[in-house]
């Protein structure tokens, strides 16, 4: 199924349309401009409220440019607003996220790598009933899991500490990047395997020296994958965590639905556009990868 | 593909045994054991601390008694149902916009799908602002002096479920149309053509061609779709807190509140398992038909 995903990205294919201004083209543009609208609408506001001050926020439209720019919210929300007692802004939550983010998604590559590479070439009695059990568990919903998970960190003594979370992202995470992994390696021919096999390379020599080398675009997409779920990940984050330890999306989540206070919407659009920048630079940067991504996640195993 | 060692059954392949052992822990402990954990507790009477007292299903007629968690089902089946309808239907048909051989294919889509790499809690962020009765659309509309327009989702517990599905569909719906342009362009070329050549008019190519075609490709999503639904939370959590009241309150919120806070682990398990369960009522009849039948899917 990988050539599906190929095909979406390889682009239109035949002749370019004869007439520009036909009455057809005109219907498609439009509806694709409109819809496109709706689309960048929210990104927009929140950049034009960050923007602005308290005052011209309270007369203003939010769909207007700033009058006068200031980049005040900004730096209010990244080191002055507040979660109950801590008013040392954003930053705290952005740290928190990094530092959660980095050991999640090489623990859970290196894991689910190794996986698909077994999977592949050293089936032994019993893997694939394993991984289908992964596939099927990657469908339940996590909040049956939840509690099972608490006791299970608790027994192992990481119950809200850093590495418990870790773990926590390498498990949820290995369903997905498994199947990433195993697509990818079963398109590699054996032969290579094979030979290597028969100049007496053993499982990691021919990981490290074979497999890897050649898979490196398929890590690419795996890291998009994670540093995007993983950042973006809330319930994960309330649960297994002390609130010194909570990610920039908790954190935001609790600056902006703070019932204390007057509400500073220029700042909690600035906040929100601080926690939403991280997967943005990645989309952006990445551009069809990220499509590829998200395009293997959803094709069967 | 096997390969031959020396030594005793259990021994052969023993480096690949070793580096599979997080995915069989993952699989049998947490993903089998969890589950099995969450059903058995379910049926126990655990307040503050699991303890396997039996009590029935004293739980589940507690569950199906409470207000709360009626009103949950009752908003997840109505977001449910708009959202499948909707994202499957707009991303059919943005897909198809898509597949016409246009120019700046690339620019529509990274705008159409930049949403999905955003979390929910960005998202309900935003709407939050954008649907404010004070500032945002409305405030808007009725300074330009239509004085009684007005749209407040957010705070009006009858339509509160469509303002959370506008959020929803804008995060979503450019994921669902990258799917179906995937399932479009797996489209053979020469069906098209045999179609022109037959004289048969594009939109019914699309519609009694493409789309049974298409099948795999709808009942995929239609599956990843709904399982991402069930698990609807960040973004009520985000958007509305659940309010205003208990108009917003879904399944996941009340399994973490009986969890974690309300400290009445058997009512939140039991809800848990009430998931599990719905979950399960799409999974199979996918599974049987994707897997049954043929040995390999």
């Amino acid at each position: 199924m990988a050539d599906v995903s190929m095909a979406a990205m390889s682009g239109p294919r035949g002749a370019k349309p004869r007439k520009a201004l036909s009455g057809r083209n005109i219907m498609l543009y439009g509806t694709l401009i409109v819809v496109s609208l709706y689309y960048i609408l929210p990104l927009w506001v929140m950049v034009m409220t960050s923007l602005k001050g308290m005052p011209e926020v309270r007369i203003g439209n939010i769909f207007a440019p700033p009058v006068e720019i200031t980049f005040q919210p900004w730096v209010k929300a990244w080191s002055e607003a507040c979660t109950g007692l801590n008013c040392d802004g954003l930053s705290r939550g952005f740290w928190n996220s990094v530092v959660i983010t980095v050991p999640s998604v090489i623990v859970s590559i290196i894991i689910a790598s190794v996986n698909g590479y077994a999977l592949i070439n050293w089936r032994f009695k019993g893997s694939d009933i394993f991984f289908t059990i992964l596939i099927f568990g990657s469908f339940i919903p996590y909040q049956v899991m939840l509690y099972p998970i608490v006791i299970l960190l608790r027994e192992l003594g990481i119950y809200g500490t850093l590495w418990g979370l870790v773990m926590v992202h390498t498990i949820f995470g290995m369903p997905i990047l498994t199947l990433l992994f195993r697509n990818y390696f079963s398109s590699i021919p054996e032969e290579l395997f094979k030979a290597a096999r028969v100049d007496g390379a053993g499982f990691w020599g021919i990981y490290f020296r074979i497999m890897l080398p050649m898979s490196l675009p398929i890590f690419v997409v795996a890291i998009i994958l994670q540093v995007t779920g993983i950042w973006n990940d809330f319930l994960f984050g309330v649960v297994y965590t002390k609130p010194e330890l909570y990610p920039m999306t908790v954190q935001l989540n609790n600056i902006v639905n703070s019932v204390q206070g007057v509400k500073e919407y220029n700042v909690n659009m600035a906040a929100t556009l601080l926690t939403g920048l991280v997967p943005l630079i990645v989309y952006f940067a990445s551009g069809k990868l990220f499509v590829r991504g998200i395009a293997a996640g959803a094709v069967k195993g | 593909m096997a390969t031959k060692a020396r030594g005793g059954r259990l021994f052969r392949n023993m480096n690949a045994k070793i580096a599979a052992i997080p995915m069989v822990l993952t699989a049998l402990v947490v993903f089998v054991g969890g589950t099995i954990w969450t059903v058995v507790y379910s049926f126990t009477g655990s307040k503050l601390l699991p303890r396997l007292k039996f009590v029935g299903f004293d739980q589940y007629e507690r569950l199906w008694e409470s207000s709360r968690w009626l009103t949950s089902i009752g908003n997840i089946v109505l977001y449910g149902v708009f959202a499948l309808v909707f994202t499957i239907a707009m991303g059919f048909l943005l897909a198809v916009l898509m597949d016409q051989k246009i120019r700046f294919e690339d620019t529509f889509r990274t705008i159409m799908l930049y949403p999905f790499a955003l979390s929910f809690i960005v998202t309900g962020l935003v709407w939050q602002w954008i649907l404010n009765p004070e500032f945002g659309i409305q405030g808007i509309v009725r300074r330009m002096g239509w004085e009684s327009f007005t749209f407040d989702p957010l705070y009006n517990p009858d339509i509160v479920m469509f303002g959370l599905l506008i959020a929803g569909l804008w995060q979503g719906t450019g994921f669902v149309m990258c799917l179906m342009l995937a399932g479009l362009r797996g489209i053979d070329e020469d069906i098209w053509k045999a179609a022109r050549v037959d004289g048969i008019p594009t939109w019914k190519t699309y519609l009694l061609i493409v789309v049974p075609m298409m099948r795999p490709v709808f009942i995929t999503t239609l599956v990843i779709v709904a399982s991402g639904i069930i698990k609807l939370y960040d973004l009520v959590v985000a958007q509305t807190s659940g309010g205003p009241g208990t108009a917003s309150q879904v399944p996941a919120m009340y399994v973490y509140d009986y969890l974690f806070t309300a400290q009445n682990l058997g009512q939140g398990l039991a809800a848990s398992t009430m998931m599990l369960l719905s979950v399960l009522i799409v999974l199979i009849p996918w599974a049987y038909l994707e897997f049954g039948g043929k040995k390999h899917g």
